[in-house]
Order: C-alpha cells, then sequence, then structure tokens
C-alpha cells in the first residue's frame, strides 16, 4: 500500500489572514468564558484589534506571489485577496456599531463577536478556495455561524422564526450543493474545480457528460439559495426582517460576497459548460432583478424593503458574472472586474444603511416600519445624511460607487452582447428608485407622528460606521482607477509543490 | 464493483434526495423536514462512497493514483457527517429554543411576518 501520507506544502503566508480572523474569535470566546456575563468591552477590542491586524497582514503581504498551495486547495490570486479585505472591511463596520445596538436591544451576548468573525472566516475560505469540497465546508462555516445569530434575540419570536427558516432552507441548499459536488465528483474523480475544465480536453462518454451537466445544475440551485436569486428567494424577506439588524446587515453583505466569490470561480472552471448556464443564469437575473424590485415597491418595513432590495442587487451582480463568463469565454476578460467592484460597493451601501436603520430601537423594542423613521433627521442628522448616500447609490445616483458598479455591469453586458439583460438592468436601476426615495422620504422629510416613536442615541460606533461606509461609496466613485487598474492587473500562478 | 453494478448506488442514491426534497416541500414539522435534509445529505454520501469506489477501481492497485481518487470520495464522507452534526447541534437548539416560546412548532403557523 503507497502511503501518500506527506503532508501537502502550505504557505503560512496565504493563509495568515485566515487564520489571524479565526483566532479573534476563538480568543473572543475565551474571553467570554472567562467573564461571563460582564460587559462586552473587552471583546469588541479584541475582535477590532484582531480584524486590523488580519487586514495589516493582508496589505503588508499584497505584492506575495499568487500561489496554489496546501495541496491546490488554496490560491491567493488578486481577486481573492480584494474581496478578503472586503469580508474583513464589512465584519469590522458591523462590529463597529454592534455593541450600541445590542445594548439597545438588550441582547448582551459576548458569543456575538466570535461567531460574527466566524462567519466572516467562512466567507473568506469561501473566497480563496478552488476545491468544491473546501467551498462547501466554507459554505458551512459562514451559515452556521449566521444560524445562531439570526436567532440571537431569543425572547422574541420573530428572531426565532427567521433562524429556524434560514437554518431549514440553508440546510436544503447545501444538501443540493453536496449532491452536486458528489455527481461532479462522480464525472471528474476529483473535487478539484480545475478538472472542471481539464476534463473536457479528454474524450467523454455520455453518461459522464450528464454527470457533468447534472451537476452543474445542483450547484447553481444551492448558490441559487444562497445569494437569493428568485424563484429561490422565498426566505430572505422573513430572515432579513427577523433577524437582529446587525446580523442583517452582515449577512446581505458578507454571505454575498462569499457566495458570489466562490460562484464565479467556480463557473471561471466551468467555462467549457457555458452553453447551459449562461442561458440559465440569464434567466434568473431577468426574474430576480424584476421580482426584486417589484416586490420593494409594496413593502411597508423598512428591513423588507432592503431585503428584496438586496434580491434585485443579487440580479445586478448575476448580470455581471453572466457578462463575465461570455468575455472570458472569448478571451476578452481576465478578471471579473465589474462583479467584484459591485460587491464593494453595493457591502458598504448594505452594512451602512443597516447600521442607520439600527437606530430605531429603544428600550429593548425595534420598530422598523417606515414612518417608525419619521423624525430620524432631527435625532440624528448625521446618520440620516449618511441614509440619503447609502439610498443614492443604491439606486445607482451619479457620483455614488453604486452608479460606476452599474455602469460597469451595463458596459460588460453590452461588450457580451446580452442586450436584453443590460435592458433589464437600466430599467429595473429607474425601477428602484422610487422605494429608495420613499426611505429618504421616511428619514428626512416627514414629520414623526404624535406618538413620536423613540430613537437609539448615535453613538460613536455607529457613526464611524456610517462615516466609513459613506466615504468609502465616495472614494470608491472618485478614486476607482486604483481599484480597478488593480483588479485588471496581470497575475502569475504558481503552484506550491514543495522541495 | 463485487456483483453490485454502480448505477444500483446511484438509482438509491437518486431515490433517497427525492424523497428527501419532497418531505422538506410536503411536511410542516421541522423536525421531520430536517430528517429529509439529513436524507438528503446521506444519499449526496452514498453516491460519494459509491463513485470512489468506482474511479480507483480501474487504477493500478496502490498506486498513489488510486489511494488520492479513492480518498477524495472517502474524506468527503467524513466532512459531510462532521457538518451535519454540527448542523443538528445548532438546528435543534433552534427549534427548541422556538417550542419554549411558542409550545407548537408547526411551521404553517410560523408567519408573524408579512409583507
Amino acid at each position: 500500500m503507497q502511503t501518500g501520507l506527506t503532508p501537502a506544502p502550505i504557505d503560512w503566508v496565504l493563509l495568515m489572514p485566515l487564520l489571524i480572523v479565526f483566532g479573534t474569535g476563538v480568543v473572543g470566546m475565551c474571553i467570554e468564558m472567562l467573564r461571563p456575563r460582564s460587559n462586552n468591552n473587552a471583546i469588541v477590542a479584541t475582535t477590532l484589534l484582531g480584524l486590523a491586524a488580519a487586514a495589516a497582514y493582508l496589505i503588508g503581504t499584497w505584492e506575495y506571489p499568487t500561489i496554489h498551495t496546501f495541496g491546490e486547495l488554496f490560491l491567493s490570486d488578486r481577486v481573492a485577496k480584494i474581496l478578503q479585505l472586503l469580508i474583513i472591511a464589512i465584519t469590522f463596520t458591523t462590529v463597529l456599531y454592534s455593541e450600541g445596538y445590542l445594548r439597545e436591544r438588550r441582547l448582551p451576548f459576548g458569543e456575538y463577536y466570535p461567531l460574527l468573525v466566524w462567519s466572516a472566516t467562512g466567507a473568506m475560505i469561501m473566497a480563496t478556495s478552488t476545491n468544491l469540497l473546501i467551498v462547501f465546508l466554507g459554505l458551512e462555516v459562514l451559515s452556521i455561524s449566521l444560524y445562531i445569530l439570526a436567532g440571537l434575540s431569543n425572547r422574541e419570536q420573530q428572531s426565532q422564526e427567521a433562524a429556524l427558516k434560514y437554518f431549514l432552507l440553508g440546510a436544503f441548499a447545501s444538501a443540493f450543493l453536496l449532491y452536486g459536488i458528489s455527481l461532479l465528483y462522480g464525472a471528474t474523480g476529483t473535487t478539484q474545480m480545475e478538472d472542471l475544465r481539464a476534463i473536457w480536453n479528454t474524450p467523454l462518454d455520455k453518461p459522464t457528460v450528464g454527470l457533468l451537466y447534472a451537476g452543474l445544475t445542483l450547484i447553481l440551485v444551492g448558490f441559487a439559495f444562497k445569494v437569493a436569486l428568485v424563484p429561490f428567494h422565498m426566505w430572505t424577506p422573513d430572515v432579513y426582517q427577523g433577524a437582529p439588524t446587525s446580523v442583517t446587515g452582515f449577512m446581505a453583505a458578507a454571505a454575498k460576497v462569499g457566495a458570489f466569490a466562490a460562484l464565479v470561480r467556480f463557473l471561471d472552471y466551468a467555462t467549457p459548460m457555458s452553453d447551459a448556464w449562461v442561458p440559465m443564469l440569464s434567466a434568473l437575473a431577468i426574474l430576480t432583478m424584476t421580482v426584486g424590485n417589484l416586490v420593494a415597491l409594496v413593502q411597508k418595513d423598512v428591513k423588507r424593503i432592503l431585503a428584496y432590495s438586496s434580491i434585485a442587487h443579487a440580479g445586478y451582480v448575476l448580470v455581471a458574472v453572466v457578462a463575465y463568463g461570455v468575455l472570458s469565454r472569448e478571451g476578452s476578460a481576465a478578471q471579473p472586474v465589474s462583479v467584484v467592484y459591485y460587491l464593494i460597493a453595493y457591502s458598504f451601501m448594505t452594512v451602512g444603511a443597516f447600521a442607520v436603520v439600527s437606530l430605531a430601537t429603544r428600550g429593548g423594542r425595534e420598530r422598523t416600519e417606515l414612518n417608525d423613521l419619521n423624525g430620524l433627521w432631527e435625532r440624528a442628522p448625521l446618520p440620516a445624511a449618511m441614509m440619503i448616500v447609502f439610498m443614492a447609490s443604491l439606486a445607482g445616483i451619479p457620483l455614488t460607487a453604486g452608479f460606476l458598479g452599474k455602469l460597469l455591469i451595463f458596459r460588460d453586458a453590452l461588450d457580451a452582447g446580452l442586450v436584453v439583460l443590460a435592458i433589464a438592468l437600466a430599467v429595473n436601476s429607474v425601477i428602484s428608485a422610487y422605494y429608495y426615495l420613499r426611505i429618504v422620504l421616511a428619514t428626512v422629510v416627514q414629520k414623526p407622528a404624535l406618538h413620536a416613536p423613540r430613537f437609539a442615541n448615535p453613538n460613536a460606533g455607529l457613526v464611524a460606521t456610517c462615516l466609513v461606509c459613506g466615504l468609502a461609496i465616495f472614494a470608491l466613485f472618485f478614486a476607482a482607477q486604483p481599484v480597478l487598474r488593480e483588479l485588471e492587473a496581470p497575475q502569475e500562478v504558481f503552484v506550491h509543490r514543495g522541495p | 464493483m463485487e456483483g453490485i453494478p454502480l448505477y444500483a448506488y446511484l438509482l438509491l442514491s437518486a431515490l433517497l434526495f427525492a424523497i428527501g426534497t419532497v418531505g422538506v416541500l410536503i411536511k410542516r414539522n421541522p423536525i421531520i423536514i430536517f430528517m429529509c435534509i439529513e436524507l438528503m445529505l446521506n444519499a449526496a454520501n452514498l453516491s460519494f462512497l459509491a463513485f470512489a469506489k468506482y474511479h480507483s477501481a480501474p487504477l493500478a492497485a496502490g498506486s498513489l493514483e488510486q489511494w488520492q481518487v479513492h480518498m477524495t470520495g472517502q474524506m468527503a464522507v467524513v466532512f459531510v457527517m462532521a457538518v451535519a452534526a454540527a448542523e443538528v447541534a445548532v438546528g435543534l437548539g433552534i427549534i427548541m429554543a422556538i417550542f419554549r416560546l411558542r409550545h407548537d412548532v408547526d411551521i404553517d403557523e410560523m408567519s408573524t411576518m408579512r409583507g
């Protein structure tokens, strides 16, 4: 019997950001265990420090060569690094305002921070791995933490209901994904994504081709559930509404970034099958954008509106994914620039918007009907002003990152010859402006009723989150060139095979 | 493959997966829905194992390549079992928490959020 037990060579430099983020969670949990029921300041500080350290490490080793390491499980290319940095930034901004919100909401759980950080670890794994099984594990690490976080408010039916719905549909989706992976393993004999491309260079018999296409379809269904594409979106509004607002913001941003990162990478390797997935995903994209925006028009709850808006935005990103698929098949695009740019822009505006919505909490109760936001302008001018920025960016008004992101996607779609998708994108952006305007009106213009709802006082953390997200939105528009250049830069991939 | 052909395993696995999917869609008790999801995960496990056997059979016995192909499927099953166990822990916890709040876990009754 062969002893195949020589461990794979590992380049620790590339894994370090992941490990730091993960370790931060472990340290946070230890602090919680050592000092149970005391205040969470130590955990918050540790978490912020750990995330900052991971970001600093990632930036410090930015020019490190792109290496396929750990038995070719991890590929830390430019896109992976940028998305990892983005996930760290999402977590950091979320943690900044979480403590104030959780206290106001009477949810004094220190476990919140480690779970958030571990969830981010899962998303980071998804962004870097090139092995389907590892992507699945990353997805589970991301999701299982989020199931707990969604049900954090254990005295509230809505939160529990959100947790149960998210859990059942999330596990259902993972089962589809896993079954798809097993079929692809049946066709190729490995779970490595690059073998998916390599196998098309060998003669294939009919059953193998059938397995490949069936596996692809099941995996796409699994991802469609995770990123909430219509018709796999039923869970999204309830979960986003019921979960604590800070968790919703994190979920809407980080889970989508992780899932889209893995999806883009997977489709990249599945280019030989693009005759199947381009039409499938195009149909899903049109459906997702249209249904998401139309249903958002009639919602009354801000978190629900934002949930449908996040569905619509998943549709926009999907247009970018399809366009990239077509362009890279023709050899005219090397990096999914518009996908990554839009994910960055979308993450900041979403985290920011949910941060402002989290102000509608007082004394353990949260009310998020549209008119509960009335009068926010007087109580908290700065967050309210930032809300205008976030809504403008989500609607795609010029001078914001959302506008440039949509423009890039529109351009890519036209370049790829996907005129229908481009038109659907443009029409939907116009429709969406209506409900974003409703949120702005409720926040800024309309006066509160006699029984005015009371708002939480905006603390320093929340203001910082709003400012960081708002600045990022403008910075991404006015200083877009360096980001885009970084994304487009060619890179050489080395395979780490040990001494 | 020692008598039992690959397609028999795959058929069983597809059947289990289908039963699980239908069960998730029509059942109303979250615990039974969850059992159906476990069934789907085990369907995937079965096909992983069947393919592991099938792929490694034609390769030279004892070669590194055979070992790797075989182990990929086997390890996948170990990972999936670990993940499923973690999901059980969290899922049953959530169901327990709901039961404490409402003394009832019927999924159709859970509609406090409307839009």
